[in-house]
């Protein structure tokens, strides 16, 4: 080499990959999530999405319809095997869904009463602190959002969620296309062609259908139950003091899963 | 000085191929791992971290433990000390190494590693763990070699050389006070919830890790002409003992707070480990041999008979290490994560892939402790020291 030997080419090459590095880390510092914020799905105009789960218009039957629908909506393959299962929504027992407010006096239909769970876009998500790339982060509208291109795989998020919200894909999604044993569970996998595909070894959840809110349209699962039955879910901007949300935690009791936390969960149930 | 490690014995060649073919098995279970992903392993989205982060917890401890001779030689002097400060310092370049590869094996997405640096977040604590640990390898590279390198040259290491020591000591404290911040600072984990978790780590470590190096120096002592020196070994059984009584206390403090109190899912997790929890109870067996190992250990090590004869002293290391290991591994991070947030019991259990990585990544650390060992001991006979 002519005018910079290679002593010299290593040695700028070296501070100039440590003052990338350090400006690098600086800005997020000072300025976290601002550099690279990979948001491909645009932010809607909400405030603070919520959503509240009328218990008392659920069954078990409108449950399978919201599950079905939001697991068609986004691909999730059903893996036939609990230990690598992936959900974004699912049904759980109250016992279970509210561990410590179980006790052997309470109301009768609360004995072995599923719940309908998913995550609960917490106010203050333990998740995103503890994300080492922001794979995981909260939008100004209050959606919690997981980017599954960027993810490495850690599992630190899932350690971290008090709700056993998050699932993880152990082995590779797309299997189930191939699979013999898989595919009679999974008829034409992908069902929604414009969600984005995922690998094996990242995390994934609910993403308050955030695709769909940037559209105008209401998650899928609530649009669904809408179709069954009226007020089951209700979806809307908390920060909207007109939402229909707002009207009705106004006007009933309502609980939230783990509130001693600390998380805020954004998830509301009238029991 | 890398070529006194060309040099060996053939038990010596013998001992790093026997190791080098463990590596090659866990490479090719690791292979197979990256080829069809964590499903091989025995974790799920119930216990999402097993095996492989549980050797990473134990073996900082063992990594910060090094400091057990660093700081009573540097700080305060003790010459005896003297002789084995390199061996402290090359077992913590081992172990971080293992726990650095045992970090890589569990990721899902091992190729995507340098998003940890193309995206510093300084608020996860893994960020603040990555820069630690790889400081503290850097940080024990640069004073070990320096300071080895000196010893065969006859002359002082350089003025520098020293404030590097002296930033490590601090620095080894912060590794193991990190790896505890993971679990501690986690909402709805009741059994890592608890202030003390990053003290349980350190007497943990500082038990473990001088326990390990005293058998080390008991074996150099067998296998070659540098006598590591009574004192030192004598010290270090006292380190031994007294971090692990203090290691016992502090978990019996987590079992008073947790059953005096009565809550439940701070409960939980002990009774599923020792007594099993709605009918399951995989771990059991393993956590009474812990208790039992640590009882054999506590004997051995506090009366003085035993604690001064070399025998006894490397059976009671050996316990302390053993029972550290199911504690601090398997116990703690399962413990963690059984019974659920939904306080269901679903169990684990490593595989046989999980098990032959796992082997794997040891047997490179010992690889690499193996060839500094080497290294430092040639030249230790070099100089007659």
């Amino acid at each position: 080499m002519k005018g910079i030997d290679r002593r010299e080419f290593l040695k700028i090459g070296g501070m100039a990959a440590i003052a990338g590095l350090g400006g690098k880390a600086a800005f997020e510092i000072l300025a976290p999530g601002k550099l690279e914020a990979a948001q491909q799905i645009p932010l809607t105009k909400g405030k603070h999405w919520a959503m509240v789960v009328d218990t008392t218009k659920m069954d078990d039957a409108l449950m399978d319809v919201c599950i079905e629908a939001c697991h068609k909506e986004h691909n999730v393959p059903n893996l036939g095997n609990p230990k690598e299962e992936i959900k974004w929504i699912w049904k759980e027992t109250y016992e279970h869904a509210f561990p410590g407010q179980e006790h052997e006096y309470i109301g009768e239909r609360f004995h072995g009463m599923n719940f309908l769970l998913m995550c609960n876009h917490c106010t203050n998500p333990p998740c995103v602190r503890v994300c080492p790339t922001q794979s995981t982060w909260k939008r100004e509208d209050g959606v919690v959002m997981m980017d599954m291109h960027r993810c490495i795989g850690c599992r630190f998020c899932m350690a971290a969620c008090p709700y056993g919200a998050r699932s993880f894909n152990w082995g590779d999604p797309q299997r189930v296309r191939t699979d013999e044993k898989l595919m009679p569970m999974n008829p034409g996998f992908p069902r929604n062609k414009d969600y984005p595909t995922r690998s094996k070894g990242v995390v994934e959840k609910c993403n308050f259908c955030a695709e769909r809110l940037a559209k105008g349209d209401q998650p899928a699962c609530v649009e669904a139950a809408a179709k069954v039955r009226k007020g089951a879910l209700v979806f809307g901007d908390l920060a909207d003091p007109h939402s229909e949300v707002r009207k009705v935690l106004k006007e009933n009791y309502t609980i939230r899963r783990k509130p001693e936390l600390g998380t805020g969960p954004n998830l509301f149930f009238i029991v | 000085m890398l070529d006194t490690a060309l040099k060996g014995t053939q038990r010596y060649w013998g001992w790093l191929i026997f190791l080098l073919v463990l590596m090659g098995i866990g490479l090719g279970c690791y292979l197979y791992q990256f080829q069809e992903g964590l499903r091989v392993t025995g974790m799920s989205r119930d216990v999402s971290w097993g095996f492989y982060i549980a050797q990473f917890t134990y073996l900082v401890g063992v990594a910060a433990g090094g400091v057990m001779v660093v700081l009573p030689y540097y700080l305060h002097d003790y010459k005896a000390f003297g002789r084995i400060t390199i061996l402290g310092e090359f077992l913590a370049i081992a172990a971080v190494v293992m726990c650095l590869l045992f970090i890589f094996v569990d990721l899902g997405n091992p190729v995507r590693i340098m998003n940890v640096i193309m995206y510093p977040t300084p608020n996860s604590i893994l960020f603040w763990d990555m820069i630690v640990l790889n400081g503290y390898l850097l940080l024990n590279v640069l004073i070990g070699w320096n300071v080895l390198s000196a010893e065969r040259k006859g002359i002082h290491y350089p003025g520098w050389v020293k404030t590097l020591i002296y930033i490590s000591i601090p620095w080894a404290f912060s590794i193991h006070t990190v790896t505890a911040f993971l679990y501690a600072g986690l909402p709805g984990r009741h059994f890592w919830l608890t202030a003390i978790m990053a003290a349980r780590f350190l007497a943990s470590a500082f038990a473990a890790g001088p326990a390990l190096l005293l058998l080390l120096c008991l074996i150099v002592r067998r296998v070659s002409r540098f006598d590591p020196g009574e004192k030192a070994v004598r010290t270090l059984g006292g380190i031994v003992t007294y971090a692990f009584i203090l290691n016992i206390f502090f978990l019996l403090l987590e079992v008073f707070t947790a059953f005096y109190s009565q809550i439940p899912g701070h409960m939980h997790s002990f009774v599923y480990l020792f007594a099993g929890y709605e009918g399951f109870g995989k771990l059991v067996p393993w956590m009474w041999t812990s208790v039992g190992f640590a009882i054999l250990a506590l004997i051995l090590l506090i009366v003085p008979g035993t604690r001064r004869k070399d025998d006894t002293l490397a059976v009671g290391c050996a316990a302390v290490i053993i029972s550290s290991w199911i504690d601090k591994g398997m116990g703690l991070v399962i413990g963690g994560f059984v019974p659920n947030t939904f306080d269901r019991v679903f169990e684990y259990w490593p595989t046989t892939p999980e098990i032959l990585i796992t082997i794997g990544v040891w047997a490179t650390g010992f690889f690499v402790l193996t060839v500094l060992y080497k290294i430092a001991v040639s030249v230790k006979e070099e100089v007659g020291a």
